[in-house]
């Protein structure tokens, strides 16, 4: 080899040996290349969440309020208290409304972006949609703390087009109601549609846009009219689209602490639960536990939407 | 005697902004045929098959089914099918479900559906894989079942724009045969696009060459190939051999532009003799192909312009100690084998 290199080109350096050395050797290369992102996925990551697992399965001695560092079940046990039940129901329920909600909002516009704009005005909807996360969480859930507030312009707005009767008679809705929509689950609600709308609308649009306008075609030239085609063919393969933008909506639905802080009536949801466990409370196992149930149940989730086919035309 | 032809265009125009993609066709297609819209991309073949499909809107002129104006017509009552270029077969449906769709559209009941399902796919030579989605079929399969998919409702005409533009050329030949025998088998009309001149002789009982939005010629693919039209015609089906009125003059004594198709050209010695009935022509081998079947040889005429000559290697070529590259050669040929072309004389 050194002899063809030698009349070829001048005799390579260190790092030329070593380049030829990768050459030759494609496991070590993909070995190098693989290590630093396994590591972090394997010791950082997946071992923060079994540290964290870990944590779950210890519990609080009442009197002391010290963590009892040995394994057990007792702390599972505390979620199933009444208080808590209440916490995960609330925080499941807020979940499920919020993506559907955003699913029924991002499906119409997604489907006009992806089927009626051209490159342009494409562009603008892209820009549009996405500007908000351009801009910070923490400003825009204060915005609509002040828009949904008793003194806030939505008020004003039904008040100014007579319509302030319709607005108190939502707001005196059992449970759902409230004071003032920015202390109400309404408000809650509406803030988390705005928040995760747009990592709805994306994957959505990005499913409808895969679909080749000739499967339209075919459709049509065998008789469906535009109703099943859509009903046949469209809905069908936007349907992976619909859930991977669910399972953004509704996990983060279910981990976010900030949103019903600020907005709404101050019960607690699963984050902020989390929040007030390992601080105030100095709570770390059920902390952990609490965090534990949005896996458990997107788990679930994801089993159901994959029974029913969801992931079928992947 | 209208009625005899299944589908009548009339001075059918489509524009795309400023440019018409189709510009003022008219043809008629006779009922059962196989009719082939042969043309270089960009030529409106496609647009005017779209239009006959119902995707397009013309922007002029009629689409006349049987009888029948069916500009207005929505495309899912037309009673036209079509193969797509890419099949678009529905990826979450399995093979046979995709098969059944236009039955499953007309409600027809399950069992019947799958039963006729099962046919279609026996009659293209796929029976067995109803089961499986179209990912799991090869190239080939897949478009014999947007075949199958495109027959099942029994429509009365067939729409295929460039089916097999997708395959490998073994594959390619295969289905041209199998098309034309299906084609037969259903009896139905076919209206078929290509660019490829080899298909759409081969299967065709008619072609229309299409050039710039306009039709070129309409005749069939015998009378395309030995009398083409126009000097388009002439260079885009089969080999160009197409000489200019300076380079005719000097051959025929007219100065009007002809062409002369490569393998109705005999090479002889120079000087050779010449029958009555024929022409000649002087020149040297300019560069020789050996081609296996057929050696394929270009001529430099001595009094301007250059021919194509195909030689079928009946013999060895290597016993022709003569035709090699840069030897002089006479052409010959008989008189009426040529076509004049131009608006002088002659043209078709």
């Amino acid at each position: 080899m050194a002899a063809v290199s030698a009349d070829a080109a001048p005799a390579p350096g260190v790092l030329g040996r070593f380049s030829t050395f990768l050459y030759l050797r494609p496991r070590v290369m993909l070995l190098l290349l693989l290590v630093p992102p396994l590591l972090w996925l394997g010791v950082i990551y997946l071992g923060s969440l079994f540290a964290l697992l870990a944590q779950s399965l210890f519990h609080i001695d009442d009197f002391s309020g010290l963590v009892v560092y040995e394994p057990g079940l007792q702390t599972y046990a505390e979620l199933f208290t009444p208080a808590n039940i209440d916490i995960i129901t609330r925080t499941v329920v807020m979940a499920a409304v919020v993506t559907l909600i955003c699913g029924a909002i991002a499906f119409p516009l997604a489907y006009y972006m992806a089927r009626y704009t051209s490159t342009h005005s494409k562009a603008i909807f892209y820009i549009a949609v996405m500007m908000p996360l351009w801009s910070n969480y923490l400003v825009r859930v204060y915005s609509w703390k002040l828009i949904l507030a008793k003194e806030g312009v939505i008020t004003w707005l039904f008040n100014l087009v007579g319509l302030g009767g319709v607005l108190d008679w939502i707001l005196e809705l059992p449970v759902i109601g409230g004071p003032s929509l920015s202390v109400s689950y309404i408000g809650t609600c509406i803030t988390f549609v705005y928040i995760w709308l747009p990592y709805m609308v994306l994957p959505v649009e990005a499913a409808l846009e895969r679909v080749p306008r000739s499967f339209i075609e075919a459709s049509a030239d065998l008789g469906a009219h535009p109703g099943e085609t859509f009903r046949r063919v469209i809905l069908p393969l936007a349907i992976p689209g619909v859930a991977a933008g669910s399972i953004f909506t509704f996990s983060l639905t279910l981990g976010d602490y900030i949103i019903p802080q600020l907005v709404g009536s101050s019960r607690p949801f699963i984050g902020m639960a989390v929040y007030q466990l390992q601080g105030t409370a100095g709570n770390i196992p059920l902390a952990a536990a609490f965090t534990i149930v949005p896996m458990v149940v997107m788990g679930i989730y994801l089993t159901i939407a994959k029974r029913f086919g969801a992931f079928d035309a992947l | 005697m209208r009625n005899d032809f299944h589908l009548e265009l009339r001075h059918l125009t489509k524009k795309f902004g400023e440019t018409a993609a189709v510009d003022d066709i008219s043809f008629d297609i006779p009922r059962g045929s196989f009719a082939t819209l042969l043309g270089p991309s960009g030529c409106g073949k496609t647009t005017t098959l779209r239009m006959i499909a119902g995707f397009y809107d013309p922007d002029k002129g009629d689409i006349i089914l049987g009888g029948r104006r069916i500009n207005e017509l929505p495309a899912h009552r037309r009673g036209t099918a079509m193969v797509f270029q890419d099949y678009a077969l529905f990826p979450h449906m399995t093979v046979g479900e995709n098969v059944a769709y236009g039955l499953m559209i007309r409600k027809v009941p399950k069992a019947e559906r799958a039963a006729r399902a099962n046919e279609m796919l026996d009659m293209v030579a796929l029976g067995g894989l109803g089961g499986r989605r179209p990912s799991q079929l090869s190239g080939g399969q897949r478009q014999r079942v947007a075949l199958a998919r495109a027959l099942i409702n029994q429509p009365s005409v067939l729409l295929l724009d460039e089916p097999l533009g997708a395959l490998d050329l073994k594959l390619r030949e295969q289905m041209q045969v199998e098309l034309k025998a299906i084609q037969r088998q259903v009896g139905i009309t076919f209206i078929y696009v290509t660019h490829d001149q080899g298909e759409a002789l081969s299967m065709s009982d008619r072609i229309a060459v299409f050039n710039k939005g306009r039709i070129e010629q309409i005749a069939s693919p015998t009378e395309v190939y030995e009398h083409p039209a126009t000097a388009f015609v002439a260079g885009f089906v089969g080999v160009s051999n197409l000489l200019d009125g300076a380079a005719a003059a000097a051959i025929t004594g007219i100065a009007q532009p002809f062409s002369i198709r490569p393998e109705k050209i005999v090479m002889v010695q120079p000087g050779s003799g010449v029958g009555a009935d024929c022409l000649a022509a002087d020149g040297t081998i300019d560069s020789v192909l050996y081609l296996g079947s057929s050696t394929r040889y270009n001529v430099a005429l001595a009094k301007g312009g250059d021919l194509t000559v195909i030689d079928q290697n009946r013999e060895s070529p290597a016993a022709d100690g003569w035709r090699h590259q840069g030897n002089p050669v006479r052409l010959v040929w008989q008189r009426d084998h040529i076509q004049h072309i131009g608006s002088a004389a002659g043209g078709r």
